[in-house]
C-alpha cells in the first residue's frame, strides 16, 4: 500500500536518510524503531508531506506521493499523529475532532461528520464524556487519544503514528498501543508505528524495520526483530556486548 | 499446496521490492561487522550507501570459497559468537572445510524454507520421514530434520550408511517419504531388489533427493524402482544448508525461495552475467541471514533460470537441476563435457549401473577420457565375448553424446569408492 524507494532525505546540511526502502501492507501495522535521532520522525514527516526528498519514490496505491502538498497526501487516506499528541490546549474536545475534518467540511458533509465524531467516542469513551472540556486540561494518555481521534476524523486509510506512548506511564502506554491494535481490527487501518519502545511496538506489530544513523539495519517480521540480536542490544534494553 | 503461500505466491513486483529493502540492510549490516566485506568494499572504493537498484549487485565484488577458507575458522561471522546457537560445516567435498553459523532467528528461517521444500515435493503431516543423509557437521540431515519437525511429519533421524538396518527400518516404520542423495538411493533400491523384497510391500510414496548433480534418466530409474515421485532440491552449507530451491510436483526446476536468496547467474570465464536463460555458475546473496551472510557467492554450480511462471502458482523462479559443477566441467580436446551427460548414457543402458568415474589423462598431445563403469555380476560371468559388444554398443553412445572417442572399462559392482554416499565423478591426472 505504502511503498518507500531508495528515499534520502536531508535536515539541513545532515544527511538523514540514507536510501531507505520500506513497504506497509494493506491492513498491516509495521513498527519503525531505532534510537533517538535515527531518523524516525524524519522519514514520517516527509511520508506526509512536511518534508521533502532529496532523492527516491514514495508512493501510496497507486499515486505517487513523492511531491504531493501535505493536505491532498492526506486526501489520498493518510492521516499522521504528531509526536507528543499536539492537541490544540486551548479548544474543546469536539472543536479538535472538527479540525480533524477540515479538509472536508462542506454543508452536505455535516452529517457523515457528526456520524464520524460519535464512532470516535465509540472508540474513545472517555472523549465522549469530556467533550466540551478543553483539551489542555485531559491527561496525557486522554491528549493522545484525542490526537487519534482527530487522525481518524480525516477518513484515512493509513494511520502515521509519531511515538504514541512517549511521556506517557507505562500502563498507560500499553493501553494506547492495545487501542491502536484494536482500531486495525475495526477500521481495517493499516499503520505505521514510530516507536523508540520497541517491545511495545513489535508486540502489537506485524513486521518491523531498525533504523540506524539513517539506514535501515534490518527488516523483518515481529517475532524475527524482537529475537534479533542488534534490536535486544540497542531498544530493547538487553546488554549483549 | 504451499507452506507460505503470501510469500511463495507474492507478485513478482513485490517480491522485488523485499529483496532491495533486504539487500540494502544486509549490505549495511556486512560492512559494519564483518570486517572482511568492510575491508574489500573499502579497499575497491564501494560505497554501500550508493546500492539504490538490485542490478548494483553487479558492482559488487564476489565472494569465493577460497575467501571462506581464509577466513577459517569465525572470519566471516557476522555477529558475535554468544548469538551463535549452532555450528555446522561444509562436506568439504572439494577440499578444506568451511565453517558456518546459525542464529536462533537462521535456525527458524532455515526450518521454514526446507518446510517449504518439503510442502511442494508432496511430504505433509502425515508421512513418516526416513532422512538418510548424515547427520553430522553435513547441513543436509539437520536442514531436513527442521523442515520435517516444523510441518509436523514423523522423524525418523537414520542418518546414513547401514543399508540392511535403512530397508529394515523402512519396511517396519512404513516410511513413505526418503530423504538421501540419489546415488545413495539408488543403492538402496539395488538392496531392495537384492533382498527379494517387493517394493509394493513398502510404503513409500515420495523421494527427496539432493546434495549432488543427477540427471533425468536417473530421476526416471529411481521412479520406477522405488515407485515413489522423485523430486531435486537445492541447497549448500555456505548459504545455510538444503532449503534454498526445490522443485515442486510438476517436476519441472526447482523454485528458489527468493525472499531469502538472491540469485545471479554469471559466465564462470567471464564472469558477467549470462543472458537470461542461458546455463552458467549460480551466484547466491543471503536477504536474512544473521550470523554468517554472504555476498555473490560463488557456488560453482552449473544451472540455468527458467524465468516463465510454472503451473503450481509459486511466483518463485525456477533453476534447471544443476547440471554439474565448475570443477567437474572437464574440458576436453576443446570440448566441455558435464559427468551428468555420462550419467544420462549409462542410465540408457541396461545392465550397467550408472555408478561410474571418469579419468582423463594425455597421452603425449591428445587427452583421453577413460570411463570406469560398474556392470552387473552376470554380464562377467558371462562369455567375453558378449562384454566387449556390451562395452563396444557404450562406447558407440557416449561418442555420439560427447563427440570423440572415450575409452570404457567395466569394473566389479561396489568397486568404486564412495564416501558419505556422494561418489567421485572425475579425476583428472592431467598436468595442468
Amino acid at each position: 500500500m505504502l511503498k518507500l524507494k531508495n528515499v534520502d532525505i536531508f535536515y539541513g546540511k545532515i544527511h538523514a536518510i540514507k536510501r531507505v526502502s520500506l513497504h506497509v501492507d494493506e491492513g498491516k501495522i509495521v513498527a519503525l524503531i531505532g534510537a533517538n535521532g535515527a531518523g524516525k520522525s524524519t522519514l514520517l514527516k516527509t511520508i506526509s508531506g512536511l518534508h521533502r526528498p532529496e532523492q527516491g519514490a514514495i508512493s501510496f496505491g497507486d499515486s505517487d506521493i513523492t511531491r504531493m502538498a501535505p493536505e491532498d497526501i492526506v486526501r489520498c487516506g493518510i492521516s499522521q499523529v504528531p509526536e507528543r499528541a499536539h492537541v490544540f490546549k486551548p479548544m474543546s474536545v469536539e472543536d479538535n475532532l472538527l479540525l480533524g475534518a477540515y479538509h472536508r467540511s462542506s454543508r452536505s458533509a455535516q452529517t457523515s461528520i457528526r456520524h464520524d465524531i460519535d464512532r470516535v467516542y465509540d472508540t474513545f469513551p472517555v472523549l465522549r464524556e469530556r467533550k466540551k472540556q478543553l483539551a489542555g486540561t485531559l491527561s496525557g494518555g486522554e491528549q493522545q487519544m484525542l490526537a487519534i481521534g482527530r487522525a481518524l476524523m480525516a477518513k484515512p486509510k493509513m494511520l502515521l503514528l509519531d511515538e504514541p506512548s512517549m511521556g506517557l506511564a507505562p500502563i498507560i502506554a500499553r493501553e494506547i498501543l492495545t487501542m491502536i491494535a484494536h482500531l486495525r481490527q475495526q477500521l481495517g487501518l493499516t499503520v505505521l508505528l514510530v516507536e523508540q519502545n520497541a517491545r511495545s511496538a513489535l508486540r502489537i506489530a506485524d513486521s518491523g524495520y531498525v533504523l540506524e544513523t539513517g539506514r535501515i539495519l534490518v527488516q523483518g517480521t515481529a517475532d524475527d526483530l524482537l529475537a534479533n540480536r542488534d534490536v535486544q542490544r540497542a531498544y530493547l534494553g538487553r546488554d549483549a556486548e | 499446496m504451499y507452506w507460505e503461500a503470501i510469500n511463495e505466491c507474492m507478485p513478482r513486483d513485490e517480491r522485488e521490492q523485499l529483496q532491495l529493502e533486504r539487500l540494502q540492510a544486509t549490505l549495511f549490516r556486512v560492512y559494519m561487522n564483518v570486517p572482511f566485506y568492510r575491508k574489500t568494499f573499502d579497499t575497491l572504493g564501494i560505497d554501500p550507501d550508493a546500492f539504490r537498484s538490485l542490478d548494483d549487485l553487479r558492482k559488487l565484488p564476489f565472494t569465493t570459497k577460497e575467501d571462506l577458507r581464509a577466513s577459517y575458522p569465525y572470519g566471516m561471522f557476522a555477529v558475535p559468537l554468544r548469538e551463535v546457537v549452532r555450528i555446522q560445516a561444509s562436506s568439504g567435498t572439494t577440499g578444506a572445510p568451511t565453517v558456518v553459523g546459525y542464529t536462533r532467528n537462521d535456525l527458524k528461517h532455515w526450518s521454514n524454507l526446507v518446510a517449504r521444500i518439503l510442502t511442494a515435493a508432496g511430504v505433509t503431516q502425515n508421512d513418516i520421514v526416513q532422512i538418510a543423509f548424515d547427520y553430522g557437521l553435513f547441513t543436509g540431515a539437520f536442514g531436513f530434520h527442521y523442515g520435517a519437525e516444523r510441518i509436523g511429519a514423523s522423524v525418523i533421524p537414520i542418518s546414513s550408511g547401514n543399508t540392511r538396518r535403512q530397508l529394515k527400518i523402512m519396511q517396519d516404520f512404513r516410511t513413505s517419504a526418503l530423504l538421501c542423495t540419489p546415488s545413495y538411493a539408488l543403492a538402496l533400491a539395488e538392496a531392495i531388489q537384492e533382498s527379494g523384497t517387493s517394493v509394493s510391500s513398502l510404503s513409500l510414496k515420495y523421494g527427496l533427493f539432493g546434495a549432488e548433480p543427477w540427471s533425468e534418466a536417473m530421476r526416471s530409474e529411481l521412479q520406477d524402482k522405488l515407485k515413489i515421485i522423485a523430486t531435486d532440491n537445492y541447497g549448500l552449507s555456505e548459504v545455510m544448508g538444503p532449503g534454498v530451491a526445490g522443485e515442486c510436483l510438476e517436476r519441472n526446476g526447482l523454485h528458489i525461495n527468493e525472499d531469502h536468496f538472491f540469485v545471479e547467474v554469471i559466465n564462470p570465464e567471464t564472469l558477467e552475467p549470462v543472458a537470461p536463460g542461458e546455463t552458467g555458475e549460480l551466484v547466491i546473496t543471503t536477504l536474512t541471514r544473521e550470523a554468517f551472510p554472504v555476498i555473490r557467492f560463488r557456488t560453482r554450480d552449473l544451472t540455468r533460470l527458467l524465468p516463465e511462471p510454472c503451473v503450481c502458482g509459486r511466483t518463485l523462479t525456477r533453476m534447471t537441476k544443476v547440471m554439474g559443477r565448475t570443477d567437474d566441467m572437464i574440458k576436453l580436446r576443446g570440448i566441455t563435457v558435464f559427468p551428468s551427460q555420462i550419467e544420462a548414457v549409462l542410465c540408457a543402458t541396461e545392465g550397467v549401473e550408472p555408478h561410474f568415474q571418469i579419468e582423463i589423462d594425455r597421452k603425449g598431445a591428445l587427452d583421453e577420457m577413460t570411463l570406469l563403469v560398474e556392470v552387473s555380476d552376470s554380464l562377467f560371468s558371462d562369455e567375453i565375448k558378449d562384454l566387449q559388444g556390451f562395452m563396444d554398443r557404450i562406447r558407440r553412445d557416449l561418442e555420439s553424446e560427447v563427440g570423440f572417442p572415450v575409452e570404457v572399462k567395466p569394473v566389479e559392482k561396489k568397486s568404486l569408492e564412495r564416501f558419505d554416499g556422494k561418489a567421485r565423478r572425475v579425476i583428472d591426472r592431467r598436468k595442468k
